[in-house]
């Protein structure tokens, strides 16, 4: 590729500007995470040393509170104390809940408008664009007074389908573009030979399109994972999953100690999306150029 | 595509979209005009021996009775909206009337809380956006000009900052800049003062809030850019090297128009995203120093008596806010759409 070629006949001035700044950039995009998890097996006292900074390195009030270098009590108190456990089984049933659902709705409706060419199809994307562009707020003030009219308030199932709705708009138009890509002959051959359109969509469509489904699914994931606005408001404390959970643990951080298990939590909640970026980072990337570059 | 078929294929998504997105809209709308019925009181008197009292107590019977013939509430009509957390018509007659200079009437327009939000989150858009998006291409830059093997690495570490929970994120930054954080201390050493502290200062909680901002949303624009970067027409950039073209003239007039399209895309999304900044306030505690248009209606539906009605006028206003936004990109797209069919 010429990339390698005019990589050579960079000056090395520029290279090495270059190759500096990129240095610094991960040591900024990646230092806060380390310190971060490093600090979650430490005490309040040292990761929030008011005496010197390099107490988070060393640990004397670690090792002066708890007799060892490391403590899991962050851990231990935001995991069985204060019950982390069950949002994050809240987190997962509403994660693999959201992900399937608007998969199946997002790939009925994405091979649908790549394939019909009537003119509405260009109002349904706009108007998917501007829903895409609502901050979910504004649609969460719309939603309490109803719920709590007809008692939806509160329950998993509730924010479950309003995390789908909301992920629509954007589902629909990453499987649109994907499925405008797979050419359309293949369904349509299927339909001369006597399929019908759903026949032709499960049993010619289904099987080639998991690459462009499994990238859609990990930011179908990520949206409903990273959520706040919904899941803060629509869930009550019960069915809390671990975002508003880490988000609460900070109203009560004013007892000593406490803060440590927002840490822990925080490290925790991190650890599923460092492994998700680690195995999927090339699905990832391709997810997010793929709007760019289609247009 | 028939039409009926079409239908059956988007009816499951676009019903989701229309009760859950369409509808609350709707209702944001009703609620905006409609305020909560007032409490009907009555006078009673309660004789005993030692004589009568007349004291004042809610008629339930009759306030349920007026919530069921008008579930809404009252109809004020526009009332809500130009109250004085939000459009503040009448206060912004009198400041403008009362005011010394220009400086002083802006001040004592951003001291209202609607115009407030709207400044902060303007200003938010405004500088993170170009912030992003140059910082995102100078990442794209350097990680294009390291050996392949390396570049993996380099964009898993990269995508960090985006991918993680915002909310998560901003707290993990929060804690570093915290008065007892390693940042902190490094900024009170700098500044040369012990007490300084990001909580309790409005201009240093505007910058961190926008440093988180560029740190979050600058790796989306290094992925795209680093990829439109792979696509530069080779032979193009071969013919003005022959041409004589130095390294700075090839960047402007070969591989900027290049990466034109993909800018104007990054700008659209980044635009969309910025406008709803919203969890950074949350973690940072900053409601006190800044607050967005989202952070504004959020901390309306957390009050206690739940004020559903301003919340919905400022959702409303901040929906015609991003409406205005779009309508460039919907304009054009609908031109281009048009010569397309």
């Amino acid at each position: 590729m010429m990339t390698g070629t005019v990589a050579t006949r960079r000056p090395l001035p520029l290279q090495a500007l270059l190759v500096g700044f990129l240095i610094l950039w991960i040591f900024v995009a990646a230092f806060p995470f380390f310190w971060t998890l490093w600090g979650s097996f430490r005490v309040e006292g040292d990761f929030f040393s008011k005496a010197d900074w390099t107490n988070a390195l060393t640990g004397p009030m670690t090792r002066a509170e708890t007799g060892g270098a490391m403590t899991g009590q962050g851990y231990y108190g935001a995991w069985i104390t204060h019950e982390f456990w069950r949002a994050g089984l809240n987190t997962l049933i509403v994660v693999v809940s959201v992900v399937t659902i608007s998969l199946t709705f997002g790939t009925l409706g994405g091979y649908a408008l790549a394939r019909s060419g009537h003119r509405y199809v260009f109002w349904i994307l706009m108007i998917a664009l501007v829903f895409r562009a609502m901050p979910h707020v504004t649609l969460v003030s719309g939603y309490l007074l109803p719920f709590y009219q007809w008692n939806l308030w509160g329950h998993l199932p509730t924010a479950i389908i309003v995390l789908v709705a909301i992920n629509q708009p954007f589902t629909l138009w990453m499987l649109t573009s994907f499925f405008q890509n797979i050419p359309k002959d293949l369904d349509e051959s299927a339909m001369v030979d006597g399929c019908s359109r759903f026949q032709a969509f499960r049993l010619v469509i289904i099987p080639v399109m998991w690459p462009g489904v499994i990238t859609t699914g990990l930011f179908s994931f990520l949206l409903a994972y990273n959520d706040f606005a919904v899941t803060a408001m629509l869930l009550d404390q019960q069915n809390q999953t671990m975002i508003p959970k880490i988000a609460s643990f900070l109203g009560t951080t004013q007892t000593k100690g406490n803060v440590m298990f927002a840490v822990s939590a925080v490290v925790s909640a991190t650890a599923p999306l460092f492994l998700l970026v680690l195995f999927f980072q090339r699905q990832i990337v391709s997810g997010l150029t793929a709007g760019a570059v289609k247009g | 595509m028939k039409h009926k078929t079409f239908l059956w294929f988007i009816l499951p998504s676009a019903l989701a979209m229309i009760l859950f997105i369409a509808l609350p809209i709707m209702s944001v709308l009703m609620q905006s005009v409609f305020a909560p019925h007032e409490q009907v009181v009555k006078e009673v008197e309660n004789c005993d021996v030692f004589g009568c009292k007349r004291s004042v107590t809610v008629d339930v019977a009759a306030t349920e009775a007026q919530s069921a013939a008008a579930p809404l509430g009252r109809f004020v009509g526009t009332d809500i909206y130009t109250d004085r957390n939000h459009l503040a018509l009448s206060e912004i007659g009198a400041i403008w009337s009362s005011a010394t200079g220009t400086r002083d009437l802006i001040n004592q327009i951003l001291n209202l809380p609607f115009y407030g939000a709207l400044a902060f989150t303007l200003t938010y858009t405004a500088i993170v956006t170009p912030l992003a998006l140059l910082l995102g291409f100078g990442i794209a830059l350097s990680v294009n000009a390291i050996p392949r093997l390396l570049r993996g690495p380099a964009i898993f570490f990269s995508l960090l900052p985006m991918i993680v929970t915002p909310l998560v994120g901003a707290l993990i930054l929060f804690w570093m800049v915290d008065a007892r954080g390693i940042l902190g201390a490094a900024l009170q050493s700098l500044a040369g003062d012990p007490e300084l502290s990001v909580k309790a200062s409005t201009p240093l909680m505007w910058a961190m809030l926008i440093v988180y901002g560029v740190w979050s949303s600058c790796p989306f624009a290094f992925v795209v850019y680093y990829a439109g970067l792979q696509t530069v027409p080779q032979d193009t950039l071969e013919s003005a090297m022959i041409d004589g073209a130095t390294r700075g003239q090839r960047l402007r007039f070969v591989i900027l128009p290049h990466l034109l399209p993909l800018t104007t895309f990054l700008l659209l999304i980044s635009i969309m995203d910025n406008f709803r900044v919203f969890e950074p306030i949350v973690s940072f505690n900053g409601g006190a120093h800044a607050q967005s248009l989202s952070y504004f209606i959020y901390a309306d539906l957390n009050a206690t008596n739940k004020l559903l009605s301003s919340a919905a006028a400022t959702s409303v206003l901040t929906i015609l806010g991003v409406i205005i936004l779009l309508s460039p990109v919907i304009v054009r797209t609908w031109r281009s759409f048009g010569r397309a069919t």
